[in-house]
């Protein structure tokens, strides 16, 4: 039988996975926005599965907006990242720091 | 072990392992479309908890919008993404690290947790029975009643997100002929041609 805590623990894993993917690929921006796509995932993966188990469908709601939020954030952060390319001619992140003002 | 314990650890080791392909995949293409198949399978295990509402934005939203724009944008930068991957191994143990920790500290959670006594009574929109009514309607008369300036919040985040994302990527590059409508719509036949009359045998 499958309980909440097999659900919680898939999404732990995922949620790991994003941050490992945050601190490996720390010079493609690409990457890091999907990495926190993935950590987004595993947290709309915790809210649908308490929301199951607890009877409460105030869980899936939140999963709306956490989804909207996402890719709210996602599109404004490759909207950026195509600026940036276009002024810079790279990605890689690091250099960010020379856009001072 | 019945049809659905399978699906659910079917579904969990394909989230899993598309998971940690994203992130350590070379190229971002590849990298993209696991991503599509960590969304898709988690999208099997809501169907398994019974959302399946939100199983079906999963693939509509994430699939089909968010995952097809980051392949645009992988497509459309030309980057060499094999310089960028070069320092790959470097960070690999100190995000091991972190994630080997982090690992832990959820996982002494793990079995020792307990809910609240009174969480049954504390639920604030309690599910209705199955045969009531479906996941879907039920949402619907959730989002439309109690929580309708938080749905048009999200929507006015996704109109603030659209346009700026315009605004952002749009340019104008004045190295280019564009179409001017304005000055076509006012154009006057009286002004842009003037009719004469060629005798025979004569030029102008």
């Amino acid at each position: 039988m499958i309980g909440l805590e097999h659900y919680l623990t898939v999404a732990a894993a995922l949620f790991v996975i994003g941050i490992f993917g945050i601190f490996v690929n720390r010079k493609n921006v690409i990457i890091i926005l999907m990495s926190i796509e993935l950590m987004l995932l595993a947290v709309n993966i915790n809210f649908v599965a308490f929301s199951s188990y607890l009877g409460d469908l105030a869980g899936q709601v939140f999963t709306l907006f956490v989804l909207t939020v996402a890719a709210a954030e996602a599109a404004i952060g490759l909207a950026i990242l195509v600026c940036f390319f276009r002024t810079r001619g790279t990605i890689a992140v690091e250099d960010v720091n020379v856009m001072k003002g | 072990m019945g049809f659905a314990d399978f699906a659910f650890y079917l579904f969990a080791f394909v989230v899993v392992t598309s998971g940690l392909f994203v992130v350590v995949s070379r190229n971002p293409v590849h990298s993209v479309l696991w991503l599509i198949l960590a969304f898709l399978s988690s999208a099997g295990l809501f169907v398994l908890l019974g959302a399946e509402f939100v199983a079906m934005l999963m693939i509509i939203v994430y699939v089909g919008a968010v995952a097809v724009l980051f392949l645009f944008v992988v497509m459309m930068l030309d980057v060499n993404f094999a310089e960028l991957r070069g320092e790959l191994a470097k960070f690999v143990p100190l995000a091991g690290l972190i994630g080997v920790i982090l690992l832990m500290e959820l996982a002494l959670v793990f079995g020792t947790w307990t809910g609240a006594e009174n969480a049954a009574s504390l639920r604030d929109a309690v599910a209705p029975a199955l045969e009531e009514t479906h996941n879907t309607a039920a949402l619907g008369q959730l989002i439309y009643t109690k929580y309708i300036y938080l749905f048009q919040a999200a929507g006015l985040i996704l109109l603030v997100a659209m346009i700026g994302a315009i605004v952002l990527t749009l340019r104008h590059r004045p190295d280019i002929k564009r179409q001017n409508v304005l000055s076509q719509i006012y154009r006057d036949p009286s002004e842009q041609m003037e009719l004469k009359d060629v005798k025979p045998g004569q030029g102008l």
